[in-house]
């Protein structure tokens, strides 16, 4: 067996077992860790085929940065597992038709998928030696510039949208104005006085 | 077997010995910074610092390590013993793998992969996990209050550090290190380009290891030390080991974008001389003393202004330069062709 495949068996089998802990894990942070794990087997199965500039941004995006808040979220959790647990036999038959449903899907669309003969060709192999970064970077912004920048577009809506939604004026908070600090004159707010001795002010 | 001595054995045991030769002085190193650190920090005070162990003291950072060696592992009964004990591991292992993409001279780099810079970037976006989950499972209100507070700061300046390594980025064509290295060799340092984004690079790198004047995860007289207050013995120096040895990471980076990583200040006689990986030691050890002049010097941010720091003033600072960087390069035509 070469390294690649042992490293391929490896990582799939560390992903799957992973994902199925996400998932069945009792502590809602060991979920969020074992999500963690998962996202960085993605990351090397990206490395094994040679797509490094995706492995990093996953890392870097998922697991640097969105993992982070779910983790903020689920750590201030204060969750009663017991009541969780409460009414699991009364919604069983709805979950269990939305798993099957899904998975009716899913196996219509992987049996599509591998049934029908490959009539495009495999990814075109590029002219020159061009590393993937430098290779996404041309088609994004070029074949794709429209498709890139309405993404971004969204992307700004939704940092609108999350702030307008979270943020609420409070009164009585005092907030230090950095501006109003540097522009203060000692004119301003200072006044000398010559105090007799034996009056006071 | 001969063919698999050749192909897997033989490879995987110069590759150890690869690793081996970084880590060891790596470790050499990060004992020593405690020392210099110290001894900095006394001089700065009119103070003599560490002198009883060994000649000048220089045996006090192996006594340290050994009297946190000989200690008692304390577990607290509350904690989430799995991820107690995962944490301090995680911070350690993660301020060590960034070495692996660091190019100490033309040529000389474990893994000279052409995402270098990214892969940096995503190591140094994980250390917030190793101080998160120890403030999670250590079950203390102090501990989890240090965390908050670092992964918030953490996740703050990462913004800012991210967007300076992009102008860095557009300037040299390349997210290879050597290559970075390499296009300022033809260009000039990029500390010369990009004087303003070094001194936020330096501002964020503070604040990204913890270290003061941002030391807000670990301000012991609010927090009594923060996410590490339930660690003890070995646990705690992997911590310890783990924040000095980021300290250097982050000063061997900040030396690779924009001191010229191996290169020597002019390419005359007497500076050529002097071999690439001692260049890189020497700026890395000159950036590290920034560190060590700005905890003897600034007293400690309050934690909004921080923030406001970080988001307020770093972020479109740097988001301006790139703006700046990428106009620049569009306008007179300067982007490098260097394909690769």
């Amino acid at each position: 067996m070469s390294a690649e495949l042992f490293l391929f068996w490896l990582m799939g089998a560390v992903t799957v077992a992973s994902a199925v802990m996400v998932i069945s894990a009792k502590n809602p942070v060991h979920s969020v860790l074992f999500l963690i794990l998962c996202f960085f087997n993605a990351a090397g199965l990206f490395v094994l085929i040679g797509a490094e500039f995706l492995a990093m941004v996953l890392v870097v995006v998922y697991v640097g940065a969105v993992a982070v808040l779910f983790m903020f979220v689920v750590m201030m959790l204060d969750i009663n597992f017991v009541r969780l647990r409460e009414g699991f036999i009364e919604y069983l038959p709805v979950g269990a038709l939305v798993g099957l449903v899904l998975l009716a899907e899913l196996v219509l669309v992987a049996g599509t998928w591998a049934m029908r003969e490959p009539t495009t060709p495999a990814a075109p192999a590029l002219a020159e030696a061009v590393d993937n970064t430098r290779a996404l970077g041309r088609l994004l912004y070029t074949e794709h510039f429209l498709v890139f920048q309405i993404a971004g577009l969204v992307l700004l809506v939704a940092i609108v949208g999350a702030i307008a939604l979270t943020l609420r004026e409070r009164v009585g908070v005092k907030r230090q104005d950095v501006a109003r600090q540097v522009h203060r004159r000692p004119s301003e707010t200072l006044v000398l006085e010559r105090v007799e001795p034996g009056k006071g002010v | 077997m001969g063919e698999l001595f050749t192909s897997t054995i033989w490879p995987l045991t110069v590759l150890v010995f690869q690793i081996l030769a970084i880590v060891v002085p790596l470790l050499l190193a990060v004992a020593y910074l405690t020392y210099a650190e110290r001894k900095v920090i006394a001089a700065m005070q009119l103070r003599q610092g560490p002198m009883v162990v060994g000649p000048y003291g220089l045996l006090q950072p192996l006594a340290d390590g050994l009297k946190l060696f000989v200690k008692e592992t304390v577990i607290p009964t509350g904690a989430n013993k799995v991820v107690f004990v995962l944490a301090p591991m995680v911070t350690f292992i993660l301020a060590l793998i960034g070495w692996a993409v660091i190019p100490f001279g033309d040529g000389i780099v474990l893994a000279d992969i052409n995402v270098g810079v990214l892969y940096l970037f995503a190591v140094s976006s994980l250390g917030v996990y190793g101080i998160i989950m120890a403030g999670w499972a250590s079950n203390s209100r102090y501990a989890f209050l240090g965390a908050l507070r670092s992964s918030a700061q953490m996740v703050s300046y990462e913004i800012a550090i991210g967007l300076i390594i992009i102008s860095v980025l557009i300037s040299a064509g390349s997210l290879n290190l050597s290559a970075i290295v390499r296009a300022q060799a033809e260009q000039g340092w990029y500390v010369f380009w990009h004087f303003p984004m070094f001194m936020i690079f330096l501002v964020s790198i503070l604040a990204e290891t913890n270290r003061h004047p941002f030391d807000l995860p670990e301000d012991e007289s609010s927090l009594v030390t923060g996410y590490n207050v339930e660690y003890s013995s070995m646990t705690f120096a992997l911590f310890f080991l783990g924040e000095y040895a980021n300290m250097i990471l982050m000063s061997a980076i900040a030396s690779v974008l924009f001191l010229g990583g191996w290169l020597p200040p002019f390419d005359v006689w007497p500076f050529t001389w002097i071999p690439g990986p001692l260049w890189l030691i020497l700026k890395i050890c000159l950036v590290l003393f920034v560190f060590i002049w700005a905890r003897a010097t600034l007293p400690r941010y309050r934690y909004d202004q921080l923030m406001r720091l970080g988001w307020k003033v770093l972020l479109p600072l740097s988001l301006a330069w790139v703006v700046l960087t990428a106009g620049v390069v569009l306008a007179f035509d300067l982007a490098p062709s260097a394909a690769g």
